[in-house]
């Protein structure tokens, strides 16, 4: 979107305070999100870390590394933190510092509570990590952890893990209540919610659907303490619960779970897009109608999750057709971005190398969802590593490519410095290659049978799981690359302009690059 | 002269393509894609699988082109000015009604085929599947046939101390046999956590699932030995409990059903019979390599606090009844113990008690007792 400035503020600012009281006290929006955005680089190390030892395992058929008991944590651990710890709190940093300049507001309209949601993450994720240590293990029964593996038959840390994921809750939802409550009271004047930029669209539908379902999962997980702890029988059978009830309530909250790991993503990429394609986005009405579509259709797909637990025709039935309507909303999305680069002038900055491979790599991703909406192939799918491609490809070069594009489209604006352009493209192709090579032999071996978490696989699967593995290990090791290129463009580099990009659209881009420490204390104006 | 050159040489050529695409493409296309199976059901979830691939294949191709074709053809340097449209409602219609219309074309043969799979009539042979941790227990309704179903693949082959065999995962001590040509109906259940049977090749997948019965059915045709594995994360052993059935001739199943009943007639004898320490201690090695060292490991020592150690167990070594107790009711839910009065026979408990009791030095630290078949039937029969 194209905005005019007409006034700027020229008042006198405090600058941050000193020492590390700052971020611990600090209420400043764009404190926050740095240290949201660094917290969830530390998870998504620790995330990665723990899929080499996963990926380590897979090499070669047989026990090397670890044990089976080890194994299921492992990929417990890394399912949550990444889920959790990475995807979600690099979306909530990036809007904490670009919602308030993108509508022009001077921050966060809560900005206490800002504080509050950030600095719970670190012990929710430390009370999550320490069960490694405690008797009998962390958690090992999935990042679904269905009932009762999870109840009756947990480890003692289970209760840990709940305690964790309640603070994870608590924090997401005082971050949803602080984005919605900026976009709807703090916009500059003259912004109507339809000249709103999409990444504030794509934020307010995600918060929204965290507020909806984030107390779900605080459900589902008190009514496993319950059955744990209190006697009662909520997903135990023997006692005249039902397991199957796990299920729908947790895919109740889980399904739209996805989405908000993947709409922010949608609008990181439209401003990349239009950005370097030097024109205008394509279908910016439809690309919030699409949005709000897939949000809505997100609450009652969820049982697609579920195909295999033998549920009525009628519910199988209902739940492929709604599912495969999800296509028609995505496609919207992909052809407006396609249509955005179609006569453009484009140039090849790592930003869009990242989102181009977004849009591409999102789409396979997709494809494989509509295959697997597909009910009765679904029976073949379900719970193989054809599974685990697909949401890998949603999620790796989905959320996490967009992630990075983000970082290396805005971080001149954050440090004022400009990323050293030539690591940041081998950074890119470090890791398209490495996600690629990991992630896509695993559709054929799941296609040709083997079943997801298990810590050993029967012989026919050896040569492409090894091929894996290696894709595996070069996608990690460059993620080193990128913490080192962040680094280095946090300590120096050439200086960046206001605009920082030549076809860069949109409030952001209108103040200082480094952004001074509060930015519209007096709103702009917003004209087309 | 030439010419038979010529045909040899296309003879060579035309054999080296048919070697190709027979044996070394269609193998390596085994191994990436789905099983087309060998039920009419699976071939019609494959046919689906792969139009839905092809449709997908297409989408991808016409979008994909579009998109390389724009970032080769408006380079900033090739086209410096970028046109300013930037919406245009009848293709924005159009991208929306035509995938729609893709997906109702989609939907019409799932939803048939989906529709098939739910036939939910009555088989000619029931056999009630029940996943436990971590083995399948298979009941023959009609013919009270009971067995459960082990991984047999060596410990010493997981651990990689010996070469893997070629059914290395996927080999079991009881499969489960069904005739060809007979509707057979599976009613699944589970005794503990949630466990999937997936049999590709009927194209089966049923979540196992406590306190629920799930069924599914399939007519094989083919005979074979068919292999799969349980699809949902169970615990500890998920990935090492696979499923293997054998479809056989109507006579070859008629003789194995016979034989069967005979076997089960043969326990309730030995069951009789007067044991000595050193045949129960035999057995037993058998039965708990095959029942507990998973959990208990081979040298006794478990893997607490979950799993306890039997080797200088104070129950193991001094208290019998309670040993009993605890094999055939089982501990739970702190610790993982099974239930094993229902998995195995009077024998078998015996014997694996005997065992766990003399081995590993328990028999000169404890008191050394054998167990007979005759004391479980003992404990199995009412208390007033």
């Amino acid at each position: 979107m194209s905005a005019v400035i007409e006034s700027h503020d020229h008042e006198h600012h405090h600058g941050p305070a000193k020492g590390i009281t700052r971020w611990f006290y600090t209420t400043n929006h764009k404190d926050i999100g740095t240290l949201y955005l660094w917290f969830s680089f530390a998870m998504f190390l620790i995330g990665g870390a723990m899929a080499m030892v996963i990926r380590a395992e897979l090499f070669q058929p047989g026990m090397q590394i670890v044990e089976p008991e080890f194994y299921n944590q492992m990929l417990t651990l890394h399912g949550l933190i990444m889920v959790f710890g990475a995807v979600m709190p690099a979306f909530v940093g990036l809007a904490n510092w670009l919602v308030p300049m993108m509508v022009g507001a001077p921050d966060m309209a809560l900005p206490r509570m800002n504080n509050l949601s950030f600095w719970i993450l670190p012990f929710a994720f430390t009370v999550l990590l320490s069960s490694l240590f405690m008797e009998g293990g962390a958690p090992n029964f999935g990042w679904t952890f269905y009932a009762p593996l999870s109840t009756t038959y947990a480890p003692p840390s289970v209760t840990f893990f709940i305690f964790s994921v309640h603070i994870m809750g608590a924090s997401s939802i005082m971050g949803s209540i602080n984005v919605i409550v900026t976009i709807m009271n703090m916009r500059a004047p003259g912004m109507t919610l339809m000249k709103m930029p999409l990444f504030v669209w794509s934020w307010l539908i995600t918060a929204y659907l965290l507020i909806a379902v984030m107390p779900v999962l605080a459900g589902a997980v008190t009514m496993m303490l319950m059955d744990i702890h209190f006697g009662t029988s909520f997903f135990d059978a023997a006692g005249g619960g039902d397991p199957v009830l796990f299920q729908h309530i947790f895919w109740f909250f889980g399904h739209p779970e996805v989405y908000i790991m993947i709409l922010p993503a949608f609008g990181i990429t439209s401003h990349i897009i239009e950005t370097f394609s030097r024109k205008q986005l394509f279908g910016h009405a439809s690309m919030v109608w699409a949005m709000t579509s897939i949000a809505i259709l997100s609450f009652v797909v969820w049982a697609h999750h579920m195909f295999t637990v033998g549920m009525p025709l009628a519910a199988e039935l209902f739940f492929m057709w709604a599912t495969m309507l999800i296509a028609v909303p995505t496609g919207v999305k992909v052809f407006n971005w396609v249509t955005t680069m179609f006569k453009g002038s484009i140039t090849y900055e790592t930003p869009m190398l990242f989102s181009i491979a977004f849009v591409v790599l999102f789409t396979i991703g997709g494809f494989s969802g509509l295959m697997l909406a597909i009910t009765p192939a679904d029976f073949q799918y379900h719970d193989t590593y054809f599974v685990v491609a697909h949401f890998h490809y949603v999620l790796v070069p989905g959320a996490i490519f967009s992630i990075m594009a983000a970082v290396y489209f805005w971080i001149p604006k954050w440090t004022g410095n400009m990323y050293d352009e030539r690591l940041g493209k081998l950074h890119f192709w470090l890791s398209f290659i490495g996600v690629n090579v990991t992630f896509f032999p695993q559709h054929w071996i799941g296609l040709a049978g083997m079943p997801r978490r298990v810590p050993d696989y029967a012989l026919q699967f050896a040569d492409w799981n090894m091929v894996s593995s290696v894709g595996a290990f070069l996608f990690g090791a460059s993620q080193i690359l990128f913490l080192f290129i962040v680094i280095k463009t946090v300590m120096g580099g050439k200086k960046a302009t206001p605009e920082v990009w030549e076809g860069a659209r949109g409030l952001e881009w209108t103040v200082e690059s480094p952004a001074p420490y509060h930015t519209f204390t007096t709103p702009p104006k917003v004209t087309q | 002269m030439f010419k038979k050159a010529t045909t040899s040489f296309n003879c060579k050529v035309s054999s080296l393509l048919i070697a190709l695409f027979s044996s070394q493409t269609f193998a390596a296309w085994d191994d990436i894609n789905m099983t087309e199976g060998v039920t009419a059901i699976s071939k019609e979830v494959f046919e689906l699988h792969m139009l839905i691939f092809w449709i997908c294949v297409v989408i991808g191709v016409i979008v994909f082109g579009v998109m390389f074709y724009s970032m080769f053809a408006y380079t900033k340097k090739k086209n410096p000015n970028p046109s300013t449209f930037h919406e245009n409602t009848k293709v924005e219609l159009a991208w929306t009604i035509v995938p729609f219309l893709i997906l109702v074309f989609m939907a019409i043969p799932a939803s048939n085929t989906l529709t098939t799979i739910y036939d939910d009539s009555a088989g000619d042979i029931n056999i009630q599947v029940v996943g436990y941790q971590w083995k399948w227990q298979y009941k023959y309704l009609e013919d009270e046939i009971d067995f459960f179903s082990n991984l047999t693949t060596d410990l010493d082959e997981i651990y990689n101390k010996t070469p893997k065999g070629e059914h290395y995962l996927e080999e079991v001590d009881e499969v489960v046999v069904i005739p060809v040509g007979k509707k057979i109906r599976f009613l699944i259940t589970a005794n503990d956590v949630i466990h999937s049977w997936w049999m590709p090749d009927f194209a089966i997948k049923q979540d196992a699932i406590p306190g629920f019965i799930n069924t599914a059915w399939t007519v094989v045709d083919k005979p074979g030995t068919y292999r799969g594995k349980c699809t949902e994360l169970c615990g500890k052993n998920h990935g090492f409990m696979p499923v293997v059935v054998k479809a056989v001739p109507q006579d070859e199943y008629d003789s194995w059903v016979k034989n069967k009943k005979e076997e089960a007639f043969k326990i309730a004898e030995l069951t009789e019979k007067d044991w000595t320490k050193e045949e129960l201690f035999e057995r037993g090695e058998e039965v708990y390599a095959k029942n507990c060292v998973a959990c208990h490991q081979t040298n006794g020592q478990g893997i607490p606090p979950i799993f306890p150690a039997l080797a200088g167990s104070d129950i193991v070594m001094n208290d019998a009844s309670r040993q009993i107790e605890i094999l055939m009711e089982g501990v739970g839910p702190t610790y993982a113990m099974q239930a094993f009065g229902k998995q195995l026979n009077e024998i078998d408990i015996a014997a694996v008690i005997t065992y766990s009791r003399n081995a590993w030095s328990n028999a000169e630290n404890g008191d050394g007792k054998i167990v007979t078949p005759k004391d479980i039937v003992d404990y199995k029969k009412p208390k007033v």
